[in-house]
């Protein structure tokens, strides 16, 4: 029997939504590791049962939590970021030099062929992998050791790295983004990175061919088109037909290009959905009215997706990693907001419900589908 | 033998027991701290960081109602610590919601 499984990050710890293919009644599970924040929650999909979990606090630092049985049972595996040689310095809000220091893990990326090999990314902004499920951890250090990366500076959320793209066509490319640094990719499986910032426009940013300091908040990208990427920019919907050669703006009709989260129908490669946030000051829908937004055309044309949602009154966020959808036939399509509600639609957008309505605010949804 | 009382939250990370008893052959707080991880490596990078071995910003040490946070690693615990009468007391400070 098709079914889903739903893996929520929150400020106060994790909790796993279980459902069958009709995506209407829910078993909720947690919560996980109560009173930590869980920045991101995955499973493995080369093996389901496999899951991994960002546990940190400001108390007590960072921990790698581990499942082997789909979340019934977790283990606490390495925390040892360390970064690779002399870390350097990246610069401070002011400008100034700042001492590069982990502070957590933002977002874990399984590999798509081996359950023991995971991506972790970090604040301050590194990339690390594991190939021993989580044992251990080394850092890709190319990365940070970029020309650019000196130059690097935080956003309002820290130096972090954020989104972390496997290319399902080819083993050796990745995709990264850094918040406000840009957007990277290596095409030799990590050795070496290339900035990928063409065509972004920002402002406070004059150089039209600045390499870096783009705040990007998020990358999608489609399996079967692997080459078209799409960007929640700071402001500005962007996509690139060239793996990111070169972006160019789709923000279209879209009644303010502010937000964090994108992404793309598992079946439509032109398909995306966003949800417009009013502004960078204000971190709340337009007019306290919560809409996800809908292109079928890659961009440029976009509809509004109410049914369902709050239409008054409504003044939570959905933060960057609180996106995701399942691969069954009708896609459901998922997020999570800073009021702890976390919605499905399982008909592509067109109607939604609210899974749970009261945890903690929601840093990160997953999907898992079983068909 | 050293009585060590750990918060709520890193006792259920590990499943720790409310209240671990260490043998610590030099009764400092760095070899006590050093032997707590040796026995349960989960704690390692929760109370010091990895890299530096520096206590963490928002961990406290107390015992025999005084605050050794501040205390050099390597200066002797309290008599009454070492020799098991009062327990080292590790706590996360008051902060945040």
């Amino acid at each position: 029997m098709s079914g889903v499984r739903v893996l929520v990050g929150t400020r106060k710890g994790a909790f796993v939504l279980e459902s069958d293919g009709a995506r209407r009644d829910w078993k909720v599970g947690g919560p996980y590791f109560p009173g930590w924040e869980i920045y991101h929650v995955k499973g493995s999909p080369a093996d389901p049962n496999r899951l991994y979990a960002s546990q940190s606090s400001s108390w007590f630092g960072q921990l790698i939590q581990r499942s082997d049985d789909g979340g019934a049972t977790w283990t606490p595996v390495g925390n040892e970021f360390s970064y690779a040689h002399q870390p350097g310095t990246h610069q401070w809000y002011d400008g100034t030099p700042h001492p590069w220091e982990f502070a957590r893990v933002w977002h874990l990326e399984p590999s798509l062929a081996d359950p023991d090999t995971v991506f972790a990314g970090v604040e301050d902004a590194a990339l690390f992998r594991s190939s021993d499920g989580g044992a251990t951890w080394t850092e890709l250090a190319s990365l940070r050791e970029h020309h650019t990366g000196s130059a690097w500076q935080p956003g309002a959320g820290g130096l972090c790295l954020h989104t972390i793209l496997l290319d399902p066509a080819d083993a050796r490319r990745i995709f990264v983004a850094i918040s406000a640094a840009g957007a990277f990719r290596s095409d030799d499986a990590g050795a070496t990175w290339k900035p990928i910032n063409r065509g972004l426009r920002s402002e406070g940013i004059p150089d039209p061919d600045a390499e870096i300091g783009h705040c990007v908040h998020r990358l999608a990208q489609h399996r079967a088109q692997p080459n078209r990427l799409f960007m929640q920019k700071h402001w500005d919907v962007m996509r690139s037909d060239d793996a990111g050669d070169t972006w160019r703006e789709v923000s279209g009709n879209l009644p303010t290009d502010f937000g964090f989260v994108i992404d793309v129908h598992a079946h439509e490669p032109e398909t995306i959905y966003v949800v417009p946030i009013k502004s960078d000051a204000e971190h709340f829908p337009l007019d306290g009215s919560l809409r996800v937004y809908r292109s079928r055309t890659g961009g440029e044309q976009w509809e509004a997706l109410t049914t369902g949602l709050p239409q008054r009154d409504c003044y939570v966020n959905v933060l960057r990693d609180a996106m995701a959808v399942d691969s069954l036939d009708a896609c459901g399509i998922y997020f999570g907001t800073t009021g702890g509600q976390v919605y499905v639609s399982a008909d592509a957008g067109e109607t939604w419900n609210p899974i749970v309505r009261d945890l903690p605010a929601v840093l990160s949804v997953e999907v898992q589908t079983f068909l | 033998m050293i009585r060590v009382v750990l918060p709520a939250p890193l006792r259920a990370v590990g499943g720790l027991p409310s209240e671990i008893t260490l043998e610590v052959r030099e009764p400092t707080q760095a070899a006590l701290l050093d032997a707590l991880e040796a026995r349960y490596p989960v704690l390692r990078g929760t109370l010091r960081e990895h890299a530096t071995r520096r206590r963490r910003a928002y961990v406290r040490f107390f015992a025999c109602g005084r605050d050794l946070s501040h205390e050099p690693s390597d200066a002797l615990l309290p008599a009454a610590v070492a020799c098991g009468a009062e327990p080292f007391v590790v706590i996360g400070a008051m902060s945040g919601g």
